[in-house]
């Protein structure tokens, strides 16, 4: 009985293979690496230095933000404002320089600008119950309209004394010549995946995402990661605006436009659930990669960019129903 | 000596008095089956031992000091550990997460701390071990029977020197064999020299496994006697009023 009862608790249900396989994720990964095998193959551009440095580069902006945006998921939330947000930092950053002040100034700008509009979507969902949906909702409509009144609604491409400064950040590629942004990506994805596994705070976003009144009873602080995790989210989305501003070398007030949708697709093909609980640093960049993969190869092939929106609709169902052909077979 | 004495406990809601008067003491290793009907107080009771409310008159002592609790965290300092009813877990986390959920054991120093998996997992079995319960800890809680989700939230309990356990309705809505399951959770707790408050509906499970037992009605303890003396039949009085008291 003893030695039953011992082997039972030592005894592993899942190896790690086992586990990949059950993971959309993997799937995903997968998906993305036959895409670009068969583009490889189906067209001589795909697998040229240029293309793949462009591909890498432009997946870095919506993953970044994914990356927040997971964090978000997880805990149950969801914030529609990181659109606005990257908008109204870009323009931040873009205007306090082109004021004359260096890019330290105008990246301290930003980034607070960024960790205010994170705290008070936190305060306002983890503090006074407002649904996530309704005030990012809200900031989604305001950060886009003070982005106007910042800037006059004019297009902003003189920064200043440190121009060339920060167009090398957006811009180069200081490293085996792999585009500057590509590198803060692969960095804050790592730093994400540590926290969440890591790091009490980690466990906390989990734990808040499977059962927020269990955590509250065993004392989580669920307001206060609430709170840190919209800043975080926002902060995803002024580092990608920062970014993404040296690299396009202009801010206009209808950048981000629409990427809230293409961020949240991104981490939900990636595996993230939005009902809370489940979701990971990997699935965001695996999530963002499948996206702009798909876009990147329907431009190549030739296929009317009109259909794109189809596909990428398409890749996102597709993923979550791997996920839910798994959960009937589990509660059968 | 009593682990636990409550003196002349009172709390009001407003105009509702909902417990009045009580008094008891608890003894080291005890189980005590509290019962009555919905609204008889056995919850507030519970509650203001668990530092949920404050009591509005009367006094708590634990081993013999006096004992003031503002909320349900500080409860768990001195040593009295919660098993609520819908047991609190967290379906997408591991058995071991849960049971360290809010106490997580950590490794390396200052800022740069890490969670220690290795070792939450090794108590974790140590703990499910000792429990005698069948119960991994790496997996996922939303795999688990009632009797192993049950056992989770007991091995929470065990983690520090709990002196005192209250259990709110554990025994509610799992299958039979679970409810053997969870019964023999609650002796085990006892031969540790833990103090088990159990409030149940479920008249075979007090008589199974508790020494004594409390009634309440209306906010007052109208019975309180060691559980061989007494019967399912004059609990069932107490509790309806049909036995004014005993």
């Amino acid at each position: 009985m003893a030695t039953t009862l011992e082997r039972t608790i030592e005894h592993r249900q899942q190896t790690w293979p086992a586990a990949l396989l059950a993971s959309q994720t993997f799937w995903v990964l997968v998906a993305v690496i036959l895409a670009c095998i068969f583009l490889s193959f189906a067209t001589d551009s795909f697998a040229t230095a240029k293309n793949l440095y462009n591909i890498t580069r432009n997946v870095t902006f919506v993953a970044i933000i994914a990356l927040g945006m997971t964090l978000v998921i997880i805990t149950g939330g969801i914030d529609l404002s990181v659109g606005s947000v990257l908008c109204l930092c870009s323009m931040i950053l873009a205007v306090v320089m082109h004021a004359g002040y260096s890019i330290e100034v105008g990246i301290a700008a930003s980034i607070g600008t960024a960790l205010l509009i994170g705290a008070f979507n936190g305060v306002m969902i983890a503090y006074l119950g407002f649904p996530p949906f309704v005030i990012t909702l809200g900031m989604l409509s305001i950060a886009r309209s003070l982005a106007m009144v910042a800037s006059n609604n004019t297009v902003v491409f003189q920064f200043g004394p440190d121009h060339d400064k920060l167009l090398a950040l957006g811009g180069g590629a200081w490293f085996f010549g792999i585009a500057n942004p590509v590198l803060y990506m692969i960095a804050l994805a790592l730093l994400t995946g540590f926290v969440l596994r890591w790091t009490k705070f980690g466990r906390y976003v989990f734990a808040i995402g499977g059962n927020e009144h269990a955590a509250t009873l065993t004392g989580v602080p669920v307001r206060r990661i609430k709170v840190a995790v919209y800043m975080i989210s926002a902060l995803a989305a002024g580092v990608a605006g920062i970014i993404q501003t040296g690299w396009l070398g202009a801010v206009t007030t209808n950048i981000g436009a629409g990427m809230e949708l293409q961020v949240i697709a991104a981490a939900v093909i990636g595996g993230a659930n939005l009902a809370g609980g489940v979701g990971t640093a990997s699935g965001a960049l695996i999530g963002a990669a499948l996206i702009e993969v798909i876009r990147n190869s329907l431009g190549l092939l030739g296929i009317n960019a009109f259909w794109q929106g189809t596909f990428i609709g398409g890749a996102t169902v597709l993923a979550v129903l791997f996920d839910r052909v798994r959960n009937f077979r589990q509660s059968e | 000596m009593a682990v636990l004495e409550l003196a002349n406990i009172s709390k009001h809601f407003g105009a509702i008095q909902a417990v009045s008067d009580v008094s008891l003491s608890l003894e080291a290793g005890q189980v005590v089956g509290l019962m009555g009907d919905n609204g008889a107080g056995k919850s507030t009771l519970v509650k203001m031992i668990a530092g949920n409310f404050r009591p509005s008159h009367g006094t708590m002592r634990l081993d013999g000091a006096e004992l003031v609790l503002h909320k349900p965290v500080e409860a768990r300092q001195y040593g009295i550990e919660i098993v609520y009813q819908d047991l609190a877990l967290c379906n997408n986390l591991t058995a071991a997460a849960n049971v360290f959920l809010g106490r997580e054991l950590r490794r390396g120093f200052g800022p740069l701390r890490i969670l220690d998996h290795k070792r939450m997992y090794k108590r974790a079995g140590e703990i499910f071990r000792e429990l005698k319960s069948e119960t991994r800890p790496r997996d996922l809680v939303k795999q688990m029977s009632g009797g192993q989700r049950q056992a989770v939230a007991i091995a929470r309990t065990m983690l520090s020197e709990a002196k005192i356990v209250l259990m709110d309705e554990p025994t509610a809505a799992i299958s039979v064999r679970q409810v053997a399951e969870v019964l023999n959770l609650i002796r085990e707790l006892s031969d540790r020299g833990i103090a088990v408050i159990l409030i149940s509906h479920r008249m075979p499970d007090v008589f199974d496994v508790a020494d004594r037992v409390i009634v309440m009605r209306r906010g007052r303890k109208v019975a309180d006697k060691p559980i061989a003396l007494s019967s399912p039949e004059e609990v069932t009085g107490l509790i309806t009023g049909a036995i004014e008291q005993v």
